[in-house]
C-alpha cells in the first residue's frame, strides 16, 4: 500500500521547549500529483519543512520515499535524495549574476582552481532555456524584479532533478500573470514519477493548480479533501476550526466626509508621474497595479522615505512639505510596509519594543526616562485588544509568526495614534484566518474615523476592502474606481494600461 | 475583544517565558562575572602579591582609562557602528587640556569642562560625518582618529605639556577623596560614570533608540524616529567620554601626551567586546562593557605579577576576546 505512494509522513511528531510543533502528522503524496498544503501560520508547515530537509530530526514517526524508511541528515542530503525545497524567504546572492546562483556551490571549474566562467554561464542558459525562463544568465540577480528572482529560486530547485519540489508560498510576492508562469512551470515538472508540494494562502490558486488539499491545525493532522470537489469555504472552516463570516463589502463613505489627505502631480525622478487622489475621513483607499507600478514608491513618497520631484501635498487643507518618515510620523502618518523583516520590526527586540517604539518620545518619557510601566502596560493592552498571539510583550518578535508580527507592526501605529496609515500588503505571507482579523482590524480603524491607503496585489482583497480603489500602472495612476464600479475586470483594465494607450484614449 | 480562555491561555504562558527571559539575559551577565572571579582566584592563588588592597586598588586605577572609552564606545557599537578616533582623540583632548589650563591658565573646573566639550565636538564631527553625508563609520572614525593624532602634535609642537603647576589637576586623578583611604578619585569616577552611562542606556529614550538603530536601521526610520539626529547623539556622547578619558589620562600621568593614543581604542573596543556587546549592532550592556575592561585589566596586571613578558600578555588578552566571543555565540546557539 505504502508503495504506492511517493512520500509518505506517519505519525510524525516534534516537540520543542514547552512547544509540540508537530503530532501524529500524516502527508501521503501520490505519484504525478500536486498536494496542496494549508493551515494557519504556526499550524507546523515550516516544521514540516525543515523535517523534510533534514533541520530537525523528527522525534516520533516516520518518513517514507516510493515505501522506503527516508532520513534526511541536511539540506544538500535532502537534494541528494530528490527533494528539492523552495523557501518562502529567498537565498539568493543580489550581488551575483543569474548563473552564479543557479549553480553556487558546484559551479564548473576550469583546470582544478579556476572558475569556469563560460561553461557556467553555457549551463545556465541551457537550463533557462529547458525550463522556458525569459532570464539571461549574466543578470544581476539584485537587478531583477521580485518575481524574477522567485523564477531564479525555482530555476535552482529544478536544476537538481528533484522527484519532489516542495515550494512554500511561491506566488506571495507574485501578480496573476506571474503566477501563470509559475503554473505552467509546475505543470511541465510534473510527471508520473515526481510530485509537488505546494503551500500557499492563496485559495483561487489551489483551485488552478492542486490535485488534492490536506489541511493541518495546531500541529495536527486534519483532513484531505479533493480539489475538485471541494469548495474553499470548505477548506478555510477546517483550517481555522469555525466558520468564517462571508465578505462584506465595505459600505459607502458619504462623500460629505471632509478630505484628509489630498495628493497632487506627485512625481519622482525615477517613477511616479503626477500622481493625484484624495482620502477622506474614514475611508479605505485601494490601490491596485501590477508588481512595480508604483504604489509602494507613493507610499514612501508621501512619508518622506524616498525624495519628490515636485508635486504637493496637503493635510486637511494645508500644504505640508514632508522629508522624512519622522516629519511624517509628527503628522500623524503612518506607513507600514511590505517588507516586515527589514522595514518593520526589530526582530531581536522584544514585543514591548516594538510597540513602543515610534511613541515612546511622545507618551513613555518623561525628562528623557522611559517610562517603562506605562509602556508594558499599553503594550499588554493593544497585544490583547488585536489579539497577538506571544506568550507575553517580553518576547522576541522574530519568534512570533509572520500574522503575529503584521500585528505587532499594526499595534506600533495604533499605539501612535494615526490619522492616516498606508499599509502597504498588510496580509502578505500571512494565513486566512489572521487575513480575516487584519480586516476586521482596518474596517474598526476605518469606522474610528482613521483614513487608510490599502495597497496589495490581491485583488480580491482590494474589491472587498476598498471603498473606493485608485489604480495605478507604470507610475500613473489609470483610474479611480468607486466601490461599485470596482470589479476584477475594470481594475485589471486599468492596471495593465500603458501610459501611451491612455493618451489616446 | 478577547475570549476568556485566550486571557487564561496567555496568563498560562506568560509566567515561565518571562521567567525564563530574565534568568537568560541574567545568565550572560553572570558568565561574563564568574569569568572574571575565576581569573581573579587563578591569579590570587598563584600569586601571594595579587590579593591584597594595594594591588585591587591598582587594577581598578589602570582600568579608568580604557574604562571610561569603553563606555562611550558602548553606545555606538550597539548602533551597529564603530569609533577608531577614541584613542588618539583622548590624546587630543589631552593637549587641549594642558593648552587650556596650563598654557591659558584657564581655572580649573572651566577647563575640564572645556576639555569635555572639545570631546563632544570630536564626536559631533563623527556623527555628522556618519548621519548627514553617509560616510561608513569605520572610514569616518578612521579619518578622525588620523586628523586627532596630527592636530595633537600640531597644538602641542610635539612636545608633552606638564602639569607641574597646578597640583589640583593630577589630584582629579590620583587624589583621595576619601580620607585616609588612599582610594584613587579616578575610580570613583569611572563609577559615576559607569552608573550615568547604564542610566542613559537602560532607562532613557536614547538608550532605546540606540538599540533600535542597531537592531534594524531602516524600520526605525520608518517608525517616524529621526535616526541621523539619534546617531549625531551617539557618537557626540562617546565624544563626551573620549574628553573625559583625555582628562583622566593627563591627570594621572601629570603630562598630556601628544603622540601616544593610538591603540587605545582596540583595547576600549576589546573591553566592549568581551563584555558581549555584539558588533553588529542592537546587543550590548554596560555592565558587560565594566566587566570586560576589568578582565582586560585584571589580565595585565595579573601577568604582569607574575613577570610574564608583555608580549605573551598580548598574546593571552587575543585568546581571550576570541574566547570571549566564542562562548557568547555557543550560549546563544544553545539557547536560540
Amino acid at each position: 500500500m505504502t508503495g504506492t505512494l511517493l512520500l509518505e509522513a506517519r505519525g510524525v511528531g516534534k516537540s520543542f521547549p514547552g512547544v509540540r510543533a508537530l503530532q501524529d502528522m500524516h502527508i501521503e503524496l501520490r505519484h504525478g500529483e500536486v498536494l496542496a498544503l494549508v493551515g494557519e501560520n504556526g499550524a507546523g508547515k515550516s516544521t514540516l519543512m525543515k523535517l523534510l530537509s533534514g533541520i530537525y530530526t523528527p522525534d516520533e514517526g516516520e518518513f517514507f520515499l516510493e515505501g522506503e524508511p527516508l532520513r534526511v541528515s541536511g539540506p544538500r542530503d535532502a537534494l541528494e535524495q530528490g527533494i528539492s525545497i523552495i523557501h518562502q524567504e529567498f537565498n539568493l546572492m543580489p550581488d551575483l549574476t543569474v548563473a552564479q546562483n543557479l549553480f553556487i556551490g558546484r559551479e564548473p571549474r576550469a583546470g582544478r582552481v579556476f572558475l569556469g566562467e563560460r561553461a557556467l554561464e553555457a549551463r545556465a542558459a541551457e537550463l533557462l532555456e529547458r525550463l522556458h525562463l525569459p532570464l539571461k544568465p549574466r543578470q544581476r540577480v539584485g537587478d531583477l524584479t521580485v518575481a524574477k528572482q522567485q523564477m531564479v529560486e525555482i530555476a535552482k530547485a529544478l536544476s537538481y532533478e528533484p522527484r519532489i519540489l516542495i515550494m512554500d508560498e511561491p506566488t506571495a510576492a507574485l501578480n496573476d500573470a506571474e503566477v501563470q508562469v509559475l503554473h505552467d512551470l509546475i505543470r511541465r515538472f510534473r510527471r508520473p514519477d515526481t510530485g509537488v508540494i505546494y503551500i500557499s494562502h492563496r485559495m483561487d490558486e489551489l483551485k488552478a493548480i492542486t490535485d488534492r488539499i490536506t489541511v493541518i491545525r495546531d500541529g495536527r493532522y486534519i483532513d484531505t479533501l479533493d480539489t475538485a470537489t471541494t469548495s474553499m469555504r470548505e477548506v478555510i472552516s477546517r483550517m481555522v476550526g469555525r466558520e468564517i463570516a462571508g465578505g462584506l463589502g465595505p459600505e459607502g463613505v458619504r462623500a460629505d466626509r471632509p478630505v484628509v489627505l489630498s495628493v497632487r502631480d506627485l512625481s519622482t525622478k525615477e517613477l511616479l508621474k503626477d500622481v493625484s487622489f484624495e482620502l477622506r475621513e474614514g475611508e479605505i483607499l485601494g490601490f491596485a497595479g501590477l508588481m512595480g507600478a508604483g504604489r509602494t514608491e507613493v507610499a514612501r513618497a508621501i512619508v518622506g522615505a524616498d525624495p519628490v520631484e515636485s508635486g504637493t501635498i496637503e493635510l486637511r487643507g494645508e500644504p505640508v512639505h514632508i522629508t522624512s518618515p519622522a516629519e511624517a510620523a509628527r503628522h500623524r502618518i503612518g506607513y507600514l510596509s511590505e517588507d516586515r523583516k527589514h522595514l518593520g520590526l526589530l526582530l531581536e527586540q522584544d514585543v514591548n519594543a516594538n510597540i513602543g517604539l515610534s511613541s515612546i518620545r511622545e507618551r513613555f518619557q518623561q525628562w528623557g526616562f522611559v517610562r517603562d510601566r506605562a509602556m508594558r502596560a499599553r503594550s499588554r493592552e493593544v497585544v490583547e485588544s488585536l489579539r497577538i498571539r506571544t506568550p507575553s510583550v517580553d518576547q522576541t518578535a522574530k519568534f512570533l509568526s509572520g500574522g503575529n508580527q503584521q500585528k505587532v507592526v499594526i499595534a506600533k501605529w495604533l499605539v501612535k495614534d494615526c490619522d492616516v496609515l498606508i499599509f502597504d500588503e498588510p496580509t502578505r505571507g500571512i494565513d486566512v484566518g489572521a487575513k480575516e482579523e487584519i480586516y476586521r482590524l482596518l474596517n474598526d480603524l476605518a469606522a474610528q474615523g482613521k483614513s487608510i491607503i490599502m495597497i496589495s496585489s490581491e485583488l480580491p482583497e482590494v474589491l472587498r476592502m476598498s471603498h473606493r480603489v485608485v489604480v495605478m500602472s507604470e507610475g500613473r495612476v489609470t483610474g479611480q474606481l468607486d466601490a461599485a464600479e470596482a470589479t476584477q475586470e475594470s481594475v485589471m483594465h486599468l492596471a495593465t494600461l500603458r501610459p501611451e494607450t491612455e493618451a489616446v484614449q | 475583544m478577547t475570549t476568556p480562555t485566550a486571557t487564561e491561555e496567555e496568563q498560562r504562558k506568560d509566567a515561565p517565558t518571562g521567567v525564563r527571559q530574565t534568568l537568560r539575559a541574567g545568565l550572560q551577565q553572570f558568565l561574563a562575572f564568574a569569568s572574571l572571579l575565576v581569573i581573579f582566584v587563578f591569579f590570587s592563588v598563584l600569586s601571594p602579591n595579587f590579593f591584597n588592597y594595594g594591588n585591587i586598588t591598582n587594577i581598578l586605577f589602570s582600568t579608568v582609562v580604557i574604562g571610561t572609552l569603553a563606555l562611550g564606545t558602548t553606545f555606538v557599537i550597539i548602533t551597529g557602528g564603530i569609533d577608531l578616533s577614541i584613542g588618539t582623540g583622548m590624546a587630543l583632548c589631552a593637549v587641549m587640556s594642558g593648552v587650556l589650563i596650563v598654557n591659558a591658565g584657564v581655572p580649573l573646573p572651566l577647563g575640564v569642562l572645556g576639555v569635555l566639550l572639545f570631546g563632544g565636538l570630536i564626536g559631533l564631527v563623527n556623527g555628522l560625518n556618519v548621519a548627514v553625508l553617509g560616510l561608513p563609520p569605520f572610514i569616518a572614525t578612521l579619518a578622525m582618529m588620523l586628523v586627532a593624532q596630527g592636530l595633537a602634535l600640531v597644538v602641542s609642537n610635539s612636545t608633552p605639556i606638564y602639569f607641574d603647576q597646578t597640583p589640583g589637576y593630577i589630584e582629579i586623578s590620583i587624589g583621595s577623596i576619601i580620607p585616609g583611604a588612599n582610594f584613587p578619585n579616578a575610580v570613583i569616577i569611572l563609577a559615576v560614570a559607569a552608573v550615568i552611562a547604564g542610566v542613559l542606556l537602560n532607562k532613557t529614550v536614547l538608550g532605546r533608540y540606540t538599540y533600535s538603530i542597531g537592531s534594524n536601521e531602516d524600520a526605525t526610520a520608518l517608525s517616524g524616529i529621526d535616526v541621523r539626529r539619534w546617531k549625531i547623539v551617539i557618537y557626540t556622547l562617546a565624544g563626551l567620554f573620549t574628553g573625559l578619558a583625555g582628562v583622566m589620562i593627563s591627570a594621572r600621568l601629570g603630562s598630556a601626551q601628544p603622540a601616544t593614543g593610538m591603540g587605545y581604542e582596540l583595547q576600549a573596543i576589546a573591553a566592549v567586546v568581551i563584555g558581549g556587546t555584539s558588533l553588529s549592532g542592537g546587543k550590548g550592556s554596560i555592565v558587560g562593557t565594566v566587566i570586560g575592561a576589568l578582565i582586560i585589566s585584571v589580565l595585565n596586571n595579573g601577568l604582569q605579577i607574575m613577570s610574564i613578558p608583555q608580549e605573551w600578555q598580548n598574546v593571552i588578552l587575543g585568546c581571550v576576546i576570541l574566547l570571549a566571543v566564542y562562548a557568547d555565540r555557543a550560549r546563544k546557539s544553545t539557547t536560540a
